[in-house]
């Protein structure tokens, strides 16, 4: 259960202004996709245009297409809601809810569909999902706790596990670990390796050692100029960007000779 | 719907099917219910004679179940309540507008007519009928809120400071903040009782005068500005307080240099708005400042009239000139709404012109 | 060497003076509130002791001051409670219109409107009540003594506009934006990042609202009810000159017979009352406060343990 996402020829707009210029690429199903690039360079609100999240800001909207499953996203009969309850996303704070326990944080977007479950089809969602972050053998037993008595690592792995227990085909990840511990981040990255074998995974990070480490294929954005809209520069395996990149500027950023 | 018949079947594993496609009702829908819904309550309306309002009711009952119901048979039942919820909302949000609107036009239409220049240049002395004007009443509003305020902002904007600066969450600061939450809820009658109180007991039974009235006012503004001020002060950041200690700067100077007016605007915006808000109180000044036909300037010699007491004895005194006395009303309801208006559109200038540049 | 000492000393001491001064003027601030609370509560203790001895002529004819308060005290709660009933829901929805359903170059000058309306004196309010709602709303009376009239609220007859449910209505628009600036307030502060969290797993508006706006909010809009409350029960003028009162003890909401307010009470009968009327008065005043201080008191704790749990 992962697809594909096709995107030709996409410019985001805030308002008036062209905030990510022209983008061309396919991520690949089952793989790990990450976007690289200086602070400012339009790789979240490319992120967030992928599930139709960067509509919640006013003013934003987008141009050209976004395939997934064969299907155009910015097509009028599409749903948001549906788009957003297929490709899942995971934010750059850990951001549980706060009212609620751990056990009804993962089930928060199962709720959603299905008012009455079965007390035991909950208990295997909220283990299952739990399992799948890696986060299960710390919380089992404090299921009922509020998820916000857990670390910022755990926190952040419930976000996961509330992400994936609606069974969505993609997973978006904005950040996931600019704010936790290199331990946190550790676990982080092991459970991105573990979630490929299932889902389409595309990660935004500031680290290119982590984007090096997790990433099968590297997106590297970049601003042709202050207040110039963000591009892609270049798309590639994360083993040729990193080695033997196409674009000079990529290597110079990836390299630490960047302005 | 054709995207997904061009879907290369193979490409995914049958049930991994993505529902991206979600049948919807289109986006004039809404428009289109409640012209629908309008329409046919004001043909019905028509047909059976009945009232604007049957038929605004009717309109409303008609789009509140019909916009749901078409949504429900159509994109299901989340979607239905999401648009329950929405029309429910813009309704509560319409209906509260019909009594605000209505508030500001009649005081609009009724009170032009009555302003002039004699209105607010004159007093009452010697006049029954038509004629006379409100300058006595204007003139003693701004003497009693002058003198509210000239009580109230040192008291409460050194309270404010003790509060953050000194106190930081000691007893008597936990003590004093409790007490401006009290004061925050005193009824304003209950203010000019108080005063009543402490001048009958000073000057004897049966006292009115215009101090008193900004005695009971303070009462009111006091906890507005201590809570004005206190919510600046918090937000000056600590670094700031830090920067100028680490530079041999006293504590007192610190606040009077540093803090002070970093927080400037926002006790500048929250004094004004205090004082809008005491400006048209009442009730205190009926009970201890009474009302007159003549000009009093003086605060400390007897009777004094102001813009509310105006309004109020105006309407509430009736008899022969019932008609005169109600258009004056509305004159000095107008007069008064301006002055309000004025100092709270003064306080949002101020708090703009004066606030840090930072988002939100 | 001893003039640098002394010149380095010299404004150590000055400041250190100044330090105290500043120091204690703003304490004297702080204690001075303290003091004034007090001085409200024993003043008016001491003027309106002297009541409750009262009886007969002295006490508005009732044979002691409890028969004379206590019609008053339910009138003002009837009076205050229904206003909430009317005000609580349109706040939360005009509060919502605002912060998360009207386009937010619409949304500014709107949340501006509410907080003009807010500024509006008490005496307007109670000036348009009077002389343009309650002859608008009085064939609405009529139609509820017709069609509902065996509800005890709506017995009737409908002769006259100015009862306690147009005061009430009065009081309900007053509270309302009120308690909508608390409302919108506490809505926008909903952090941004659960309400993405919400929507990114799929969730409509309304229940982004409901999983995320509504529990954060929930202690805030508890304290702007009871604050609402607060100011309803107080409220004076809108009540003394929308009421058209007898001071009676009923629930029905639109006969020409109504129970007075406590507040409006006062208002109306201060002008002409003396000797002991006077403390009858200020005792019921003392009554007002206590009931008000417990309600804000109230708000106040719920709102303190929603914060502690949240």
């Amino acid at each position: 259960m992962a697809t594909s996402i096709d995107i030709s020829d996409l410019n985001i707009y805030y308002g008036d202004f062209l905030a990510v210029e022209g983008v061309d690429m396919t991520i690949r199903a089952r793989s790990v996709t990450a976007f690289i690039g200086p602070s400012g360079c339009g790789k979240s609100t490319f992120l967030r245009s992928l599930n139709r999240m960067h509509e919640v800001i006013p003013g934003a909207r987008v141009e050209g297409k976004v395939v997934v499953d064969g299907q155009s996203l910015y097509d009028p009969s599409i749903d948001p809601v549906a788009v957003r309850r297929q490709i899942g996303m995971v934010f750059q704070r850990p951001n549980p809810f706060p009212t609620m326990s751990i056990y009804d944080n993962v089930l928060a977007g199962n709720r959603l569909n299905a008012k009455r479950m079965k007390k035991s089809e909950a208990d295997d969602i909220v283990e299952r999902s739990l399992r799948g972050a890696n986060l299960w053998t710390e919380v089992k037993d404090r299921l009922g706790k509020p998820g916000m008595g857990l670390s910022g690592g755990q926190q952040q792995r419930l976000c996961i596990a509330r992400a994936i227990a609606v069974e969505p085909q993609v997973l978006l990840m904005d950040e996931p670990c600019s704010a936790l511990d290199p331990i946190s981040t550790a676990a982080i990255e092991d459970l991105i390796h573990e979630l490929k074998s299932d889902y389409t995974i595309v990660i935004v990070t500031h680290n290119m050692q982590q984007a090096a480490r997790v990433s099968d294929d590297t997106g590297f954005f970049n601003l042709k100029a202050a207040g110039q809209p963000g591009h892609l520069v270049e798309f590639n395996a994360t083993s040729k960007v990193f080695s033997n990149p196409d674009d000079p500027s990529t290597e110079a950023y990836i390299s630490g000779r960047f302005g | 719907m054709s995207l997904i018949d061009e879907r290369p079947v193979a490409a995914t594993p049958a049930p991994a099917a993505m529902a991206l496609v979600a049948p919807q009702i289109p986006a004039y829908a809404p428009l289109l219910a409640a012209v629908l819904a309008t329409g046919l309550a004001a043909l019905a309306g028509l047909l059976l004679g009945w009232s604007l309002v049957a038929v605004v009711l009717t309109a409303w009952a008609l789009l509140v179940v019909g916009l749901p119901a078409w949504s429900a048979a159509i994109e299901g039942e989340r979607r239905a309540k999401d648009r329950l919820v929405t029309t429910v909302v813009w309704s509560t949000f319409a209906l509260a507008m019909v009594p605000l609107a209505s508030l500001v036009w009649e005081v609009v239409a009724n009170g032009h007519a009555v302003i002039s220049a004699e209105f607010l240049t004159y007093d009452m002395r010697g006049v029954l009928g038509a004629g006379g004007g409100i300058y006595h009443a204007l003139m003693g509003t701004l003497v009693i809120t002058a003198l509210a305020t000239a009580i109230s902002v040192p008291i409460g904007v050194l309270a404010a400071i003790y509060l953050i600066e000194y106190g930081k969450g000691n007893r008597l600061a936990r003590t004093i903040t409790f007490l401006v939450d009290v004061m925050t809820g005193i009824p304003s009658i209950v203010a000019g009782l108080f005063a009543f109180a402490v001048f009958t007991l000073i000057f004897g039974p049966g006292v009115r005068l215009g101090i008193g009235g900004a005695v009971a006012l303070s009462v009111l503004m006091i906890p507005i500005v201590v809570r004005a001020t206190e919510e600046m002060l918090k937000l000056v950041p600590e670094e700031l307080r830090e920067a100028a200690y680490a530079l041999g700067v006293p504590k007192w100077r610190t606040i009077v240099k540093v803090v002070l007016p970093t927080a400037l605007g926002g006790i500048v915006t929250g004094v004004t708005l205090a004082i809008a808000r005491v400006a048209g109180e009442t009730a205190p000044l009926l009970i201890i400042v009474g009302t007159t036909t003549t000009l009093n300037l003086n605060p400390f010699d007897g009777r004094m009239a102001t813009l509310p007491v105006f309004i109020f004895s105006s309407v509430t005194t009736g008899g022969k000139y019932d008609a005169e006395q109600t258009a004056r009303a509305w004159g000095a309801a107008l007069v008064l709404v301006a002055i309000v208006m004025t100092l709270n559109l003064l306080a949002r200038a101020v708090g703009r012109a004066f606030s840090p540049r930072t988002g939100r | 060497m001893s003039t640098t000492t002394t010149a380095r000393s010299a404004p150590t001491a000055v400041s250190r003076r100044g330090d105290a001064v500043f120091a204690g003027l703003a304490t004297g601030a702080g204690l001075l509130i303290m003091l004034a609370l007090a001085g409200v509560a024993i003043f008016l203790i001491i003027e309106g002791v002297p009541a409750i001895s009262a009886s007969g002529e002295q006490a508005y004819g009732k044979d002691n001051i409890v028969l004379y308060v206590w019609p008053l005290l339910f009138g003002t709660l009837l009076a205050a409670v229904i206003a909430l009933l009317i005000a609580t829901p349109l706040a939360i929805g005009v509060a919502l219109v605002i912060s998360h359903y009207a386009p937010r170059r619409v949304a500014r000058p709107l949340g501006y409107l509410i907080d003009l309306l807010a500024a509006v004196p008490s005496v307007v309010y109670g000036l348009w009540g009077r002389a343009v709602l309650a002859p608008a709303i009085l064939p609405a009376y009529a139609w509820l003594a017709d069609h509902l009239g065996w509800l005890p609220f709506f017995d009737g007859p409908a002769r006259t506009g100015r009862t306690i449910l147009t005061a009430a209505i009065v009081l309900a628009v007053m509270a309302l934006p009120i308690i909508t600036a608390i409302c919108r307030e506490v809505f926008l502060q909903t952090p941004r990042i659960h309400e993405e969290a919400a929507l990114a797993l799929g969730a409509t508006r309304w229940e982004m609202i409901r999983m995320t706006v509504f529990p954060y909010a929930r202690s805030g809009v508890i304290s702007a009810v009871m604050l609402g409350l607060g100011r309803a029960l107080g409220e004076t003028m809108a009540v003394a000159m929308v009421l058209s009162a007898s001071g009676i003890i009923t629930i029905d909401l639109i006969s020409a017979e109504n129970p007075s307010t406590i507040a409006a009470n006062i208002a109306l009968n201060f002008g002409n009352a003396s000797g002991t009327k006077i403390n009858v008065l200020i005792f019921s005043g003392l009554v007002l406060f206590v009931v008000s201080f417990a309600v804000n008191f109230l708000g106040r704790w719920i709102a303190a343990r929603g914060q502690v749990k949240a």
